[in-house]
């Protein structure tokens, strides 16, 4: 099959279902600009023109609200914040409006809603331009969130996402873009809600979103040379999330490290710990782990964002340490 | 010295302050030339977003401010800061994301800062601190001071919600703020006209009851004089003006290029602003009327650039914020009961 970019996928994918749908519109600041979402929006205004790829005002609350009207009346909007934190400027109409609808009006209508927030993190970009919020849009009932880790996914998900009924937030990274894999060429979906393992091992399961599921796969392979095997489970879908498949998988190797590069208190990791404890805390030989970004905003030097960042030399301590801790 | 500007008697300002304007213009121009370059160099590597092209609004609007007004600014604020007094070495030591920066390393470009001289902040978020700034004017009242407030944002941030909402809620209260909107109608990629079906922002004061004003923003003396109306207005507690400068950056939403490369804009509509470059321009009307000859200009000229070099040493000498001081600075260390 041919390889692709993660950026690529995501491209193919909003070309494909514009042009699959008429119903399907974009309105993505710098979605006609050179440089804002990387090359994720490629052609897409010249192909489908002004009306459907519109690259609005700076108003992300207003363009939260637009979509979600659009949404109410009939449309697939997919409403893309180049940045997660400029995505905090529309919170009210995504958590008050968009996650509660379909609830207060007793389900008779839902909001069919993809909202992508890229995170964009390093090159002392500083605190503002770097959060990683997952843990935000995960604690609100009525969103859903997802974060591909690959091209294969991101092109998967994002089909998933439009075609789901609810509001849809669709995280990406842009360390990620770059990273080529298979993707399909027709219009597929990755069910939400399903995880997947990506390297089966007896030692230690780690769980990992997102751009953590790279570093781990680095990790895993650095550790299988010294005669280590851990399980690597790409988790995808953070709400609806798949406790049941990580549950198994501690079953079998009775040890948990979790990676999310996002922070640590109130964090995913902190969630899918709490469910492990809470559904196979008989499974488990030794105490979770967490590898996270520490509780601080993202220094901007160069230097301190090299200690910020979780690599995979953070990840083969850990599993170092967790597994001299339990013998 | 009590003169006035010579060719127009209406206009009573004090030539040293015209002379200081002047170097204040120069000394954002070529510390952010000297940015450019370093840019291009990579030695500074944070995001930096330009202000050469719009230096005499932020010293038309500074000229006309205390030491210990307040000022707050966005992603485009080297200006802002520089024109209010803060310190250069610290700025360009905070673009090197150095523990001597003026935001100990920890903000690049974007989050500076110099509470000395009244400046409390900078943050990309575009419209974020519009709000803030009406904050601070309410402190003010508050406290019983006379001190004022000022927040510059660019015409993209007036597409925000939090726009209208500080003006409203600063004109109800009659707050001591001036919003100074730079109109450079650009918004990174988009212009103007496919942001807005009107080119008409200093009209969103008038609804909410806000003298506001359209100002030549590269006339750094047009831009001095309405800025002292509107401090007067604010100090007398007469509450808040808005004022449109129209201006233009030269170089690109971000970073040292020129965004000619990627279709954004053309040359002519650049070379016209250039033609109109705020400092040339007063330069002339210095020289013409004889209050500094070319060779004084040259001198000064000459002064900041070797101003801007030393602060270059500075930033390049200093050290790297530890590694271990990663988590400081998260919560400060200081209780006030
Ligand atoms: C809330 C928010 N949305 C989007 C952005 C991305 N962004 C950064 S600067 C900018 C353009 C701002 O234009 P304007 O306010 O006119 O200021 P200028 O850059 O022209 O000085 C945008 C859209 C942001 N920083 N914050």
């Amino acid at each position: 099959m041919r390889r692709i970019s993660y950026a690529k996928a995501i491209n193919e994918a909003c070309h494909q279902l514009m042009e699959h749908d008429p119903r399907v519109i974009i309105l993505g600041q710098g979605v006609n600009n050179p440089w804002y979402v990387g090359t994720t929006a490629i052609g897409l205004y010249n192909r489908f023109g002004p009306s459907r790829v519109i690259d609005p005002p700076i108003s992300e609350n207003g363009m939260n609200g637009v979509a979600i009207g659009a949404a109410l009346a009939g449309l697939k909007p997919i409403v893309i914040h180049p940045r997660l934190d400029f995505l905090l400027m529309g919170l009210e109409q995504l958590v008050n409006e968009a996650a509660n609808w379909a609830y207060v009006f007793g389900g008779q209508i839902g909001v069919q809603l993809v909202v992508r927030g890229i995170i964009n993190r390093g090159g002392e970009q500083g605190a503002q331009h770097s959060q990683a919020l997952q843990a935000f849009f995960m604690h609100v009932p009525g969103l859903k969130v997802v974060m591909p880790s690959n091209p294969r996914d991101a092109k998967g998900l994002l089909v998933s996402a439009i075609n789901d009924g609810n509001p849809v937030i669709y995280i990406e990274d842009r360390w990620l873009y770059h990273e080529t894999g298979e993707v399909p060429e027709e219009l597929y979906e990755v069910p939400i809600g399903k995880g997947v393992i990506l390297r089966r091992g007896r030692d230690v399961t780690i769980v990992a979103t997102s751009y953590m599921v790279k570093v781990c796969l680095d990790a895993a392979a650095k550790l299988h040379e010294v005669g280590i095997d851990v399980e690597v489970i790409d988790i995808r879908s953070l709400k609806p999330l798949d406790d049941d498949l990580i549950c198994s998988s501690i079953t079998k190797t009775g040890k948990l490290i979790i990676a999310d590069a996002a922070w640590k208190t109130g964090g995913v990791a902190a969630e899918i710990a709490a469910r492990v404890v809470e559904k196979a805390f008989a499974a488990l030989k030794a105490p979770i782990m967490r590898v996270t970004l520490p509780d601080a905003p993202a220094p901007s030097n160069k230097l301190q964002e090299k200690v910020y960042y979780p690599t995979a030399d953070t990840v083969v301590k850990a599993v170092n340490q967790l597994l001299s801790a339990s013998e | 010295m009590k003169t006035t500007w010579p060719n127009e008697a209406k206009y009573d300002i004090d030539a040293a302050l015209i002379i200081e304007m002047y170097r204040s213009m120069l000394r954002i121009r070529e510390f952010e030339e000297k940015v450019a370059e370093l840019l291009e160099m990579g030695e500074i590597r944070c995001p930096t977003h330009l202000y050469i092209g719009q230096e005499g609004v932020a010293v038309g609007v500074c000229s006309a401010l205390r030491k210990d007004d307040y000022v707050f600014g966005n992603h485009r604020s080297h200006g802002h800061y520089l024109a209010k007094g803060g310190d250069m070495a610290k700025l360009m030591a905070e673009l090197y994301c150095k523990a001597t920066g003026c935001s100990k390393g920890r903000g690049g470009s974007m989050h500076i800062i110099a509470p000395e001289v009244g400046v409390l902040g900078t943050v990309p978020m575009v419209a974020s601190t519009i709000p803030i700034a009406v904050g601070s004017a309410l402190a003010s009242v508050l406290k019983g001071i006379d001190r004022i407030s000022v927040t510059f944002f660019g015409d993209g941030a007036t597409e925000e919600g939090l726009f209208h909402e500080s003006l409203n809620f600063a004109s109800l209260k009659k707050l001591p703020v001036v919003f100074i909107c730079e109109n450079n109608f650009y918004s990174s990629h988009l212009p103007l006209h496919e942001r807005r079906s009107l080119d008409s922002i200093y009209m969103f004061g008038l609804p909410y009851g806000i003298p506001s004003k359209r100002i030549d923003g590269n006339d750094v003396l047009a831009v001095y004089f309405a800025m002292r109306e509107a401090v007067k207005h604010a100090r007398k507690g007469e509450g808040p003006t808005l004022l449109e400068c129209r201006t233009y950056r030269w170089r690109g939403h971000v970073g040292p290029k020129w965004d000619l490369d990627v279709g954004i804009r053309d040359k002519a509509e650049l070379d016209y602003w250039m033609s109109r470059c705020p400092i040339k321009t007063l330069e002339r009307r210095i020289v013409n009327d004889g209050l500094l000859s070319y060779e004084d200009c040259t001198n000064i000229k000459r002064e900041v650039k070797q101003e801007v070099e030393k602060c270059v040493d500075f930033a390049r000498q200093s050290p790297e914020p530890s590694e271990d001081d990663l988590l400081k600075h998260v919560f400060i260390d200081r209780r006030d009961s």
